[in-house]
Protein backbone atom coordinates (compact mmCIF):
# COMPACT_ATOMS: atom_id res chain seq x y z
CA UNK A 1 0.00 0.00 0.00
CA UNK A 2 2.61 2.54 1.20
CA UNK A 3 5.17 1.31 -1.36
CA UNK A 4 2.42 2.28 -4.16
CA UNK A 5 1.81 5.90 -2.80
CA UNK A 6 5.58 6.45 -3.19
CA UNK A 7 5.14 5.15 -6.49
CA UNK A 8 2.53 7.29 -7.55
CA UNK A 9 4.49 10.46 -5.39
CA UNK A 10 7.32 9.80 -7.52
CA UNK A 11 5.24 9.37 -10.99
CA UNK A 12 3.71 13.04 -9.76
CA UNK A 13 6.59 14.99 -9.31
CA UNK A 14 7.95 13.57 -12.78
CA UNK A 15 5.21 14.71 -14.37
CA UNK A 16 5.00 17.88 -12.60
CA UNK A 17 8.78 18.87 -12.86
CA UNK A 18 8.04 18.07 -17.00
CA UNK A 19 5.01 20.40 -17.00
CA UNK A 20 6.96 23.06 -14.67
CA UNK A 21 9.82 23.18 -17.30
CA UNK A 22 7.91 23.91 -20.17
CA UNK A 23 6.55 27.03 -17.87
CA UNK A 24 9.62 28.09 -16.40
CA UNK A 25 10.89 28.09 -20.06
CA UNK A 26 8.43 31.06 -21.26
CA UNK A 27 8.37 32.79 -17.90
CA UNK A 28 12.09 33.23 -18.26
CA UNK A 29 11.93 33.95 -21.43
CA UNK A 30 9.49 36.69 -20.69
CA UNK A 31 11.31 37.92 -17.69
CA UNK A 32 14.87 38.36 -20.13
CA UNK A 33 12.72 39.66 -22.50
CA UNK A 34 11.12 42.39 -20.48
CA UNK A 35 14.13 43.02 -18.22
CA UNK A 36 16.69 43.78 -21.31
CA UNK A 37 14.10 45.43 -23.97
CA UNK A 38 11.62 47.95 -21.17
CA UNK A 39 14.78 49.82 -20.39
CA UNK A 40 15.54 50.56 -24.12
CA UNK A 41 12.74 51.28 -25.05
CA UNK A 42 12.23 54.26 -22.18
CA UNK A 43 15.11 55.34 -23.34
CA UNK A 44 14.30 55.68 -26.81
CA UNK A 45 10.81 56.68 -25.81
CA UNK A 46 8.15 54.23 -27.33
CA UNK A 47 6.34 56.22 -29.89
CA UNK A 48 9.56 56.94 -31.37
CA UNK A 49 11.07 53.61 -31.49
CA UNK A 50 7.35 51.41 -32.64
CA UNK A 51 6.91 54.66 -34.78
CA UNK A 52 10.65 56.12 -35.59
CA UNK A 53 11.09 55.92 -39.48
CA UNK A 54 14.59 55.90 -38.99
CA UNK A 55 17.39 52.83 -37.96
CA UNK A 56 20.65 53.85 -37.56
CA UNK A 57 22.38 52.59 -34.88
CA UNK A 58 25.52 54.47 -35.51
CA UNK A 59 23.57 57.56 -34.69
CA UNK A 60 21.65 55.92 -31.98
CA UNK A 61 18.40 56.32 -33.95
CA UNK A 62 16.36 53.29 -33.24
CA UNK A 63 12.93 53.37 -35.12
CA UNK A 64 11.66 49.94 -35.96
CA UNK A 65 8.33 51.21 -37.77
CA UNK A 66 10.07 49.53 -41.18
CA UNK A 67 10.75 46.44 -39.63
CA UNK A 68 7.03 46.67 -37.84
CA UNK A 69 5.77 47.13 -41.64
CA UNK A 70 8.26 44.61 -43.10
CA UNK A 71 7.16 41.81 -40.76
CA UNK A 72 3.22 43.00 -42.10
CA UNK A 73 4.22 42.89 -45.65
CA UNK A 74 5.82 39.79 -45.85
CA UNK A 75 3.47 37.78 -43.68
CA UNK A 76 0.51 39.37 -45.71
CA UNK A 77 2.23 38.30 -48.73
CA UNK A 78 2.84 34.61 -47.42
CA UNK A 79 -0.89 34.52 -46.51
CA UNK A 80 -1.95 35.75 -50.27
CA UNK A 81 0.41 33.28 -51.92
CA UNK A 82 0.01 30.55 -49.22
CA UNK A 83 -3.83 30.02 -47.52
CA UNK A 84 -5.39 29.63 -51.12
CA UNK A 85 -2.52 27.19 -52.35
CA UNK A 86 -2.81 25.47 -48.99
CA UNK A 87 -6.55 25.58 -48.30
CA UNK A 88 -7.03 24.13 -52.02
CA UNK A 89 -4.39 21.39 -51.40
CA UNK A 90 -6.11 20.24 -48.20
CA UNK A 91 -9.56 19.93 -50.27
CA UNK A 92 -8.08 18.03 -52.44
CA UNK A 93 -6.40 15.58 -49.72
CA UNK A 94 -9.43 14.88 -48.14
CA UNK A 95 -12.05 15.00 -50.18
CA UNK A 96 -11.08 14.30 -54.33
CA UNK A 97 -7.46 12.82 -54.29
CA UNK A 98 -7.86 8.98 -54.75
CA UNK A 99 -6.22 6.64 -52.01
CA UNK A 100 -3.34 6.32 -54.41
CA UNK A 101 -2.74 9.78 -54.67
CA UNK A 102 -2.80 10.87 -51.24
CA UNK A 103 -0.93 8.23 -50.12
CA UNK A 104 1.42 9.81 -52.31
CA UNK A 105 1.26 13.50 -51.23
CA UNK A 106 0.43 13.35 -48.30
CA UNK A 107 4.30 12.10 -47.10
CA UNK A 108 4.98 14.98 -49.61
CA UNK A 109 3.23 17.52 -47.57
CA UNK A 110 4.64 16.21 -44.43
CA UNK A 111 8.61 16.26 -46.30
CA UNK A 112 7.74 19.98 -46.75
CA UNK A 113 7.30 20.42 -43.21
CA UNK A 114 10.43 19.00 -42.02
CA UNK A 115 12.73 20.43 -44.51
CA UNK A 116 15.43 23.33 -42.57
CA UNK A 117 14.51 26.74 -43.03
CA UNK A 118 18.50 27.34 -44.34
CA UNK A 119 17.40 25.01 -47.16
CA UNK A 120 14.29 26.75 -48.32
CA UNK A 121 16.46 30.11 -48.00
CA UNK A 122 19.22 28.26 -50.67
CA UNK A 123 16.02 27.48 -52.78
CA UNK A 124 14.79 30.89 -52.55
CA UNK A 125 18.13 32.41 -53.28
CA UNK A 126 19.18 30.74 -56.39
CA UNK A 127 15.58 30.28 -57.79
CA UNK A 128 13.45 32.80 -56.84
CA UNK A 129 15.54 35.47 -56.76
CA UNK A 130 17.17 34.95 -60.08
CA UNK A 131 13.69 34.62 -61.74
CA UNK A 132 12.57 37.71 -60.14
CA UNK A 133 15.74 39.27 -61.32
CA UNK A 134 14.94 38.49 -64.85
CA UNK A 135 11.29 38.71 -65.33
CA UNK A 136 10.70 41.88 -63.20
CA UNK A 137 12.00 44.99 -62.30
CA UNK A 138 14.61 45.64 -58.94
CA UNK A 139 17.19 43.45 -57.71
CA UNK A 140 15.32 40.43 -57.09
CA UNK A 141 16.05 40.36 -53.22
CA UNK A 142 12.27 41.79 -52.87
CA UNK A 143 9.35 41.64 -50.75
CA UNK A 144 8.28 39.43 -53.23
CA UNK A 145 10.78 36.95 -53.22
CA UNK A 146 9.86 36.75 -49.33
CA UNK A 147 6.11 36.60 -50.07
CA UNK A 148 6.83 33.71 -52.15
CA UNK A 149 8.93 31.46 -50.34
CA UNK A 150 6.97 31.85 -47.23
CA UNK A 151 3.76 31.46 -48.54
CA UNK A 152 5.69 27.73 -49.57
CA UNK A 153 7.15 27.24 -45.86
CA UNK A 154 3.25 27.71 -44.65
CA UNK A 155 1.96 25.41 -46.83
CA UNK A 156 2.52 22.16 -44.58
CA UNK A 157 0.86 24.10 -41.47
CA UNK A 158 -2.26 25.30 -43.58
CA UNK A 159 -2.54 21.85 -45.84
CA UNK A 160 -2.45 19.62 -42.41
CA UNK A 161 -4.40 21.40 -40.05
CA UNK A 162 -6.90 22.52 -42.65
CA UNK A 163 -7.20 18.60 -43.79
CA UNK A 164 -7.55 17.51 -40.33
CA UNK A 165 -10.71 20.05 -40.10
CA UNK A 166 -11.62 18.64 -42.89
CA UNK A 167 -11.65 14.86 -42.59
CA UNK A 168 -13.69 15.69 -38.64
CA UNK A 169 -16.59 16.58 -40.57
CA UNK A 170 -19.38 14.29 -40.13
CA UNK A 171 -20.16 12.23 -43.02
CA UNK A 172 -24.25 13.32 -42.40
CA UNK A 173 -23.67 16.73 -44.15
CA UNK A 174 -22.10 15.91 -47.40
CA UNK A 175 -24.55 12.73 -47.94
CA UNK A 176 -27.35 15.52 -47.03
CA UNK A 177 -26.16 17.69 -49.29
CA UNK A 178 -25.90 14.58 -52.30
CA UNK A 179 -29.43 13.24 -51.45
CA UNK A 180 -30.52 16.91 -52.03
CA UNK A 181 -29.09 16.29 -55.49
CA UNK A 182 -26.07 18.39 -54.97
CA UNK A 183 -22.62 17.01 -57.05
CA UNK A 184 -19.65 16.07 -55.21
CA UNK A 185 -18.12 19.87 -55.90
CA UNK A 186 -20.58 21.83 -54.23
CA UNK A 187 -21.24 19.09 -51.30
CA UNK A 188 -17.60 19.81 -50.42
CA UNK A 189 -17.45 23.51 -51.65
CA UNK A 190 -20.53 24.37 -50.23
CA UNK A 191 -21.38 21.95 -46.96
CA UNK A 192 -17.91 20.40 -45.86
CA UNK A 193 -15.59 23.17 -46.15
CA UNK A 194 -18.00 25.96 -44.35
CA UNK A 195 -18.71 23.37 -42.07
CA UNK A 196 -15.08 23.41 -41.24
CA UNK A 197 -14.19 26.83 -41.05
CA UNK A 198 -12.80 27.35 -37.85
CA UNK A 199 -10.49 24.32 -37.96
CA UNK A 200 -9.31 26.43 -41.66
CA UNK A 201 -9.48 29.58 -39.62
CA UNK A 202 -6.97 27.88 -37.09
CA UNK A 203 -4.45 26.65 -39.61
CA UNK A 204 -4.19 29.75 -41.21
CA UNK A 205 -3.93 31.43 -38.04
CA UNK A 206 -1.06 28.98 -36.85
CA UNK A 207 0.59 29.05 -40.65
CA UNK A 208 0.97 33.16 -39.92
CA UNK A 209 2.33 32.59 -36.53
CA UNK A 210 5.33 30.53 -38.64
CA UNK A 211 5.60 33.03 -41.25
CA UNK A 212 5.87 36.50 -39.16
CA UNK A 213 8.62 34.69 -36.61
CA UNK A 214 10.44 32.71 -39.41
CA UNK A 215 14.21 34.19 -40.07
CA UNK A 216 16.22 32.53 -41.93
CA UNK A 217 14.62 31.81 -45.16
CA UNK A 218 14.01 35.96 -44.98
CA UNK A 219 17.26 37.12 -44.44
CA UNK A 220 18.52 35.02 -47.60
CA UNK A 221 15.80 36.36 -49.99
CA UNK A 222 14.43 40.03 -48.67
CA UNK A 223 17.09 41.92 -49.26
CA UNK A 224 17.09 43.48 -45.26
CA UNK A 225 17.36 47.60 -45.89
CA UNK A 226 15.71 49.25 -42.78
CA UNK A 227 12.90 51.14 -44.96
CA UNK A 228 9.95 50.91 -45.44
CA UNK A 229 9.44 49.03 -49.08
CA UNK A 230 7.84 51.21 -51.76
CA UNK A 231 6.76 48.06 -54.03
CA UNK A 232 6.55 44.35 -54.00
CA UNK A 233 9.72 44.56 -55.89
CA UNK A 234 12.04 46.75 -52.90
CA UNK A 235 13.83 45.13 -50.17
CA UNK A 236 12.89 44.55 -46.91
CA UNK A 237 13.74 43.82 -43.65
CA UNK A 238 11.55 42.05 -41.04
CA UNK A 239 12.04 42.49 -37.39
CA UNK A 240 13.36 38.91 -36.98
CA UNK A 241 15.72 39.68 -39.49
CA UNK A 242 16.89 43.06 -37.94
CA UNK A 243 17.89 40.97 -34.45
CA UNK A 244 19.85 38.35 -35.96
CA UNK A 245 21.44 40.82 -38.29
CA UNK A 246 22.75 43.26 -35.50
CA UNK A 247 23.00 40.75 -32.56
CA UNK A 248 26.13 40.07 -33.24
CA UNK A 249 27.89 43.17 -32.94
CA UNK A 250 25.58 44.99 -31.00
CA UNK A 251 25.88 46.88 -27.60
CA UNK A 252 25.04 48.42 -25.33
CA UNK A 253 21.40 50.50 -26.10
CA UNK A 254 22.11 49.14 -29.89
CA UNK A 255 21.91 45.82 -28.08
CA UNK A 256 18.90 47.07 -25.82
CA UNK A 257 16.93 47.99 -29.29
CA UNK A 258 17.73 44.55 -30.66
CA UNK A 259 16.19 43.28 -27.76
CA UNK A 260 13.28 45.15 -27.80
CA UNK A 261 11.98 44.33 -30.99
CA UNK A 262 12.23 41.22 -30.23
CA UNK A 263 9.92 41.87 -27.28
CA UNK A 264 7.13 43.71 -30.20
CA UNK A 265 7.76 40.57 -31.91
CA UNK A 266 6.77 38.60 -29.13
CA UNK A 267 3.47 40.71 -28.37
CA UNK A 268 2.79 40.21 -31.79
CA UNK A 269 2.82 35.73 -31.92
CA UNK A 270 0.99 36.36 -28.82
CA UNK A 271 -1.80 38.26 -29.69
CA UNK A 272 -1.75 35.56 -33.00
CA UNK A 273 -1.90 32.72 -30.51
CA UNK A 274 -4.77 34.15 -28.64
CA UNK A 275 -6.73 34.56 -31.88
CA UNK A 276 -6.14 31.00 -32.26
CA UNK A 277 -7.36 30.09 -28.83
CA UNK A 278 -10.39 32.51 -29.80
CA UNK A 279 -11.12 31.13 -32.75
CA UNK A 280 -10.78 27.24 -31.24
CA UNK A 281 -13.12 28.28 -28.66
CA UNK A 282 -15.63 29.79 -31.07
CA UNK A 283 -15.37 26.13 -33.09
CA UNK A 284 -15.75 23.86 -30.20
CA UNK A 285 -19.01 26.11 -29.20
CA UNK A 286 -20.84 25.12 -32.40
CA UNK B 1 -46.81 -16.56 -57.81
CA UNK B 2 -43.02 -15.86 -60.13
CA UNK B 3 -41.39 -15.45 -57.27
CA UNK B 4 -40.73 -16.81 -53.73
CA UNK B 5 -41.89 -13.78 -52.34
CA UNK B 6 -45.40 -12.45 -51.85
CA UNK B 7 -46.90 -9.62 -53.75
CA UNK B 8 -50.22 -9.14 -52.75
CA UNK B 9 -52.13 -6.68 -54.37
CA UNK B 10 -54.27 -4.36 -51.69
CA UNK B 11 -57.04 -5.35 -53.47
CA UNK B 12 -56.84 -8.82 -53.21
CA UNK B 13 -57.56 -8.12 -49.55
CA UNK B 14 -59.97 -6.33 -48.11
CA UNK B 15 -61.04 -3.46 -50.33
CA UNK B 16 -58.92 0.10 -47.88
CA UNK B 17 -61.84 1.93 -49.72
CA UNK B 18 -64.39 0.69 -47.05
CA UNK B 19 -61.84 1.43 -44.49
CA UNK B 20 -63.97 3.44 -41.97
CA UNK B 21 -61.32 5.87 -40.30
CA UNK B 22 -63.13 7.00 -37.37
CA UNK B 23 -64.62 3.95 -36.33
CA UNK B 24 -62.14 1.93 -34.80
CA UNK B 25 -59.55 2.99 -31.62
CA UNK B 26 -59.68 7.19 -32.05
CA UNK B 27 -57.23 7.26 -28.63
CA UNK B 28 -54.54 5.05 -29.68
CA UNK B 29 -55.06 6.16 -33.27
CA UNK B 30 -53.70 9.75 -33.51
CA UNK B 31 -54.00 10.02 -37.34
CA UNK B 32 -56.81 9.89 -39.13
CA UNK B 33 -56.62 7.02 -41.82
CA UNK B 34 -57.72 7.99 -44.86
CA UNK B 35 -56.62 5.41 -47.31
CA UNK B 36 -55.55 5.97 -50.64
CA UNK B 37 -57.09 4.30 -53.30
CA UNK B 38 -56.03 0.17 -53.62
CA UNK B 39 -55.14 0.54 -57.35
CA UNK B 40 -52.85 3.26 -57.32
CA UNK B 41 -50.33 3.30 -60.37
CA UNK B 42 -46.86 2.38 -59.61
CA UNK B 43 -44.86 5.51 -59.04
CA UNK B 44 -41.68 3.41 -57.71
CA UNK B 45 -40.55 0.03 -58.59
CA UNK B 46 -38.36 -2.95 -58.43
CA UNK B 47 -37.92 -6.05 -60.41
CA UNK B 48 -35.30 -8.83 -59.54
CA UNK B 49 -33.35 -6.28 -57.29
CA UNK B 50 -30.33 -8.31 -56.15
CA UNK B 51 -27.58 -6.17 -54.14
CA UNK B 52 -23.87 -7.09 -52.99
CA UNK B 53 -21.41 -5.25 -50.64
CA UNK B 54 -18.48 -6.80 -52.06
CA UNK B 55 -19.32 -10.64 -52.07
CA UNK B 56 -22.09 -10.46 -49.26
CA UNK B 57 -25.66 -10.57 -51.23
CA UNK B 58 -27.56 -8.19 -48.97
CA UNK B 59 -30.78 -8.50 -51.10
CA UNK B 60 -32.04 -11.52 -52.87
CA UNK B 61 -34.15 -11.07 -55.58
CA UNK B 62 -36.66 -7.88 -54.50
CA UNK B 63 -39.92 -7.55 -56.25
CA UNK B 64 -41.98 -4.69 -54.99
CA UNK B 65 -43.99 -1.78 -56.37
CA UNK B 66 -44.23 1.92 -54.12
CA UNK B 67 -48.14 3.21 -54.99
CA UNK B 68 -48.16 7.07 -55.63
CA UNK B 69 -49.58 8.82 -53.14
CA UNK B 70 -49.21 6.51 -50.49
CA UNK B 71 -46.83 5.57 -47.71
CA UNK B 72 -45.34 2.12 -47.83
CA UNK B 73 -43.40 0.91 -44.84
CA UNK B 74 -40.52 -1.27 -45.29
CA UNK B 75 -39.82 -3.54 -41.80
CA UNK B 76 -37.70 -6.22 -40.44
CA UNK B 77 -35.18 -7.05 -37.97
CA UNK B 78 -31.64 -5.44 -38.17
CA UNK B 79 -29.65 -6.31 -40.96
CA UNK B 80 -32.57 -7.26 -42.95
CA UNK B 81 -31.79 -4.87 -46.18
CA UNK B 82 -34.41 -2.46 -45.28
CA UNK B 83 -32.40 0.73 -45.65
CA UNK B 84 -30.36 -1.33 -48.09
CA UNK B 85 -32.93 -1.30 -50.12
CA UNK B 86 -34.37 2.38 -49.67
CA UNK B 87 -30.57 3.64 -49.70
CA UNK B 88 -30.48 2.16 -53.57
CA UNK B 89 -34.01 3.78 -54.56
CA UNK B 90 -31.85 7.24 -54.24
CA UNK B 91 -28.48 5.60 -54.89
CA UNK B 92 -27.16 6.56 -51.85
CA UNK B 93 -25.47 2.99 -51.70
CA UNK B 94 -22.79 4.50 -54.53
CA UNK B 95 -21.15 6.19 -51.39
CA UNK B 96 -20.75 2.48 -50.19
CA UNK B 97 -17.21 0.66 -51.64
CA UNK B 98 -17.61 -2.58 -53.24
CA UNK B 99 -21.76 -2.22 -53.63
CA UNK B 100 -23.04 -3.86 -57.01
CA UNK B 101 -27.12 -3.28 -57.95
CA UNK B 102 -28.16 -5.82 -59.97
CA UNK B 103 -31.88 -5.91 -61.42
CA UNK B 104 -34.19 -3.30 -62.24
CA UNK B 105 -35.30 0.05 -60.38
CA UNK B 106 -37.59 2.32 -61.87
CA UNK B 107 -38.95 5.73 -61.16
CA UNK B 108 -42.29 6.69 -63.34
CA UNK B 109 -41.16 3.69 -65.16
CA UNK B 110 -37.75 5.19 -66.20
CA UNK B 111 -34.50 3.23 -65.10
CA UNK B 112 -33.72 4.88 -62.31
CA UNK B 113 -29.92 3.85 -62.50
CA UNK B 114 -29.03 3.91 -66.41
CA UNK B 115 -31.99 6.61 -67.93
CA UNK B 116 -31.93 8.89 -64.86
CA UNK B 117 -28.75 11.02 -64.31
CA UNK B 118 -28.17 10.12 -60.55
CA UNK B 119 -28.20 14.31 -59.42
CA UNK B 120 -31.86 14.33 -60.57
CA UNK B 121 -32.73 10.89 -59.44
CA UNK B 122 -31.59 12.39 -55.77
CA UNK B 123 -33.66 15.72 -56.30
CA UNK B 124 -36.73 13.71 -57.34
CA UNK B 125 -36.11 11.32 -54.63
CA UNK B 126 -35.75 13.19 -51.26
CA UNK B 127 -34.32 11.16 -48.51
CA UNK B 128 -34.59 12.40 -44.98
CA UNK B 129 -32.08 10.18 -42.40
CA UNK B 130 -32.28 8.29 -39.27
CA UNK B 131 -30.15 11.31 -37.73
CA UNK B 132 -31.44 14.75 -38.26
CA UNK B 133 -28.62 16.22 -40.07
CA UNK B 134 -28.97 20.14 -40.47
CA UNK B 135 -26.16 22.26 -42.39
CA UNK B 136 -24.14 23.56 -39.32
CA UNK B 137 -25.52 27.32 -41.47
CA UNK B 138 -29.17 29.25 -40.92
CA UNK B 139 -32.36 27.95 -41.44
CA UNK B 140 -33.29 29.60 -44.36
CA UNK B 141 -29.68 28.48 -46.11
CA UNK B 142 -30.49 25.70 -45.38
CA UNK B 143 -33.77 24.98 -46.92
CA UNK B 144 -32.73 27.16 -49.90
CA UNK B 145 -29.45 24.88 -50.11
CA UNK B 146 -31.65 22.59 -52.91
CA UNK B 147 -33.15 24.98 -54.73
CA UNK B 148 -29.74 26.90 -54.86
CA UNK B 149 -28.57 24.16 -55.82
CA UNK B 150 -30.79 23.37 -58.98
CA UNK B 151 -30.31 27.27 -60.04
CA UNK B 152 -32.54 29.24 -58.09
CA UNK B 153 -31.06 32.59 -57.71
CA UNK B 154 -34.11 35.01 -57.14
CA UNK B 155 -34.34 36.10 -53.73
CA UNK B 156 -38.33 36.37 -53.84
CA UNK B 157 -38.54 32.89 -55.31
CA UNK B 158 -36.31 31.29 -52.61
CA UNK B 159 -37.95 33.51 -49.80
CA UNK B 160 -41.13 31.94 -51.09
CA UNK B 161 -40.04 28.28 -51.32
CA UNK B 162 -38.39 28.80 -47.54
CA UNK B 163 -42.03 29.41 -46.26
CA UNK B 164 -43.80 26.93 -48.21
CA UNK B 165 -41.14 24.13 -47.65
CA UNK B 166 -41.40 24.69 -44.13
CA UNK B 167 -45.06 25.06 -43.90
CA UNK B 168 -45.38 21.93 -45.39
CA UNK B 169 -42.98 20.41 -42.75
CA UNK B 170 -45.22 21.45 -40.23
CA UNK B 171 -42.31 23.65 -38.70
CA UNK B 172 -42.75 27.52 -39.93
CA UNK B 173 -44.91 29.03 -37.00
CA UNK B 174 -41.45 27.62 -34.87
CA UNK B 175 -38.84 28.87 -37.55
CA UNK B 176 -40.48 31.99 -39.36
CA UNK B 177 -38.45 34.43 -36.24
CA UNK B 178 -35.56 32.56 -36.50
CA UNK B 179 -34.77 31.85 -39.93
CA UNK B 180 -31.33 33.60 -39.42
CA UNK B 181 -30.35 31.21 -36.60
CA UNK B 182 -28.33 28.06 -36.15
CA UNK B 183 -29.97 24.97 -37.29
CA UNK B 184 -27.83 23.01 -34.84
CA UNK B 185 -29.47 25.16 -31.82
CA UNK B 186 -33.05 23.34 -32.25
CA UNK B 187 -33.99 20.26 -30.53
CA UNK B 188 -33.69 16.83 -32.97
CA UNK B 189 -37.45 17.08 -33.67
CA UNK B 190 -37.21 20.69 -34.95
CA UNK B 191 -33.81 19.29 -36.62
CA UNK B 192 -35.30 16.34 -38.37
CA UNK B 193 -38.52 18.62 -39.43
CA UNK B 194 -36.34 21.65 -40.42
CA UNK B 195 -34.36 18.05 -42.62
CA UNK B 196 -37.74 17.31 -43.81
CA UNK B 197 -38.24 20.85 -44.93
CA UNK B 198 -35.35 20.84 -47.07
CA UNK B 199 -36.14 17.70 -48.58
CA UNK B 200 -39.18 19.14 -49.38
CA UNK B 201 -37.90 22.30 -51.10
CA UNK B 202 -36.27 20.83 -54.09
CA UNK B 203 -39.67 19.49 -54.68
CA UNK B 204 -38.89 15.81 -54.90
CA UNK B 205 -42.05 13.23 -55.93
CA UNK B 206 -40.45 10.66 -53.78
CA UNK B 207 -39.52 10.84 -49.27
CA UNK B 208 -37.39 8.11 -48.10
CA UNK B 209 -37.38 8.01 -44.95
CA UNK B 210 -34.88 6.02 -43.12
CA UNK B 211 -36.06 5.84 -39.33
CA UNK B 212 -36.57 9.03 -39.51
CA UNK B 213 -38.24 9.05 -36.04
CA UNK B 214 -35.65 6.67 -34.21
CA UNK B 215 -33.64 8.96 -32.86
CA UNK B 216 -36.27 11.34 -31.23
CA UNK B 217 -38.85 11.21 -28.27
CA UNK B 218 -42.68 10.48 -28.93
CA UNK B 219 -44.03 14.11 -29.31
CA UNK B 220 -41.71 14.49 -32.08
CA UNK B 221 -42.40 11.26 -33.52
CA UNK B 222 -45.76 11.54 -33.33
CA UNK B 223 -45.52 15.24 -34.76
CA UNK B 224 -44.02 13.58 -37.74
CA UNK B 225 -45.91 10.64 -38.05
CA UNK B 226 -48.67 13.28 -38.96
CA UNK B 227 -46.69 14.99 -40.93
CA UNK B 228 -45.64 11.46 -42.89
CA UNK B 229 -50.17 11.49 -43.29
CA UNK B 230 -50.56 14.93 -44.81
CA UNK B 231 -47.31 14.54 -47.04
CA UNK B 232 -48.68 11.79 -49.08
CA UNK B 233 -51.02 13.83 -50.29
CA UNK B 234 -48.12 15.58 -52.58
CA UNK B 235 -45.88 12.77 -52.62
CA UNK B 236 -45.17 9.58 -52.51
CA UNK B 237 -43.27 8.27 -49.21
CA UNK B 238 -41.55 5.36 -49.03
CA UNK B 239 -40.64 4.69 -44.94
CA UNK B 240 -37.70 2.55 -43.27
CA UNK B 241 -39.26 1.76 -39.66
CA UNK B 242 -38.34 -0.28 -36.59
CA UNK B 243 -41.44 0.53 -35.12
CA UNK B 244 -44.32 -1.80 -35.60
CA UNK B 245 -46.92 0.51 -34.37
CA UNK B 246 -45.63 3.09 -36.56
CA UNK B 247 -45.87 0.89 -39.96
CA UNK B 248 -49.29 0.12 -38.83
CA UNK B 249 -50.13 3.72 -37.94
CA UNK B 250 -48.49 5.47 -40.95
CA UNK B 251 -48.64 3.33 -44.13
CA UNK B 252 -50.81 1.90 -46.61
CA UNK B 253 -48.85 -0.66 -47.69
CA UNK B 254 -45.89 -2.36 -45.65
CA UNK B 255 -43.58 -5.11 -46.84
CA UNK B 256 -41.32 -7.69 -45.03
CA UNK B 257 -37.60 -8.23 -44.82
CA UNK B 258 -35.88 -10.94 -43.50
CA UNK B 259 -32.19 -12.11 -44.04
CA UNK B 260 -32.34 -10.46 -46.99
CA UNK B 261 -35.43 -11.14 -48.54
CA UNK B 262 -38.54 -9.98 -49.08
CA UNK B 263 -41.02 -12.00 -47.12
CA UNK B 264 -44.34 -10.84 -48.13
CA UNK B 265 -45.60 -7.36 -48.94
CA UNK B 266 -49.44 -6.50 -49.34
CA UNK B 267 -51.68 -3.55 -47.93
CA UNK B 268 -50.97 -2.55 -44.36
CA UNK B 269 -54.10 -4.20 -42.26
CA UNK B 270 -53.41 -7.51 -44.11
CA UNK B 271 -49.84 -7.99 -42.73
CA UNK B 272 -50.53 -7.23 -39.57
CA UNK B 273 -54.06 -9.04 -39.21
CA UNK B 274 -53.60 -11.74 -41.57
CA UNK B 275 -50.45 -12.57 -43.13
CA UNK B 276 -49.59 -15.14 -45.22
CA UNK B 277 -46.53 -16.00 -44.15
CA UNK B 278 -45.32 -17.79 -41.12
CA UNK B 279 -42.85 -15.87 -40.31
CA UNK B 280 -44.38 -12.15 -40.97
CA UNK B 281 -47.37 -13.44 -38.03
CA UNK B 282 -43.89 -14.46 -36.21
CA UNK B 283 -42.43 -11.22 -36.65
CA UNK B 284 -45.52 -8.70 -36.48
CA UNK B 285 -46.47 -10.75 -33.42
CA UNK B 286 -43.42 -9.22 -31.96
CA UNK B 287 -42.48 -13.13 -31.21
CA UNK B 288 -39.00 -11.97 -32.59
CA UNK B 289 -37.16 -9.25 -33.78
Amino acid sequence: MSQLHIKEGIARALFVAAAGISILAVALICVFLFANGVPAIAEIGLPEFLFGTTWRPANDIYGIFPMIVGSIYVTAGAIVVGVPTGLLCAIFLSRFASGKVAAFLKPGVELLAGIPSVVYGFFGLVIIVPFIRDTMPGRGLSLLAAAVLLGIMILPTIITVAQSALDAVPKKYYEGALALGADHERSVFRVVVPAAVSGIMAGIVLGVGRAIGETMAVIMVAGNQPIIPESIFAGVRTMTANIVLEMGYAADLHRGALVATGVVLFVFILLITMLFNVIKKRGELK
Amino acid sequence: MPNATLERTASAGHAPATYMPHAQGQAADRRMKEKAPADAPAKMGVRGLDLYYKDFQALKGINLEFPKNQVTALIGPSGCGKSTLLKSLNRMNDLVEGCRVEGEITLDGEDAYRSIDVNSLRRRVGMVFQQPNPFPMSVYDNVAFGPRTHGIKNRADLDEIVEQSLRDAAIWDEMKDRLKKNALGFSGGQQQRLCIARALAVRPEVLLMDEATSALDPISTAKIEDLVGELKSKYTVIMVTHNMLQALRVSDKTAFFLLGEMVEAGATDDIFTAPVDPRTADYVAGRFG
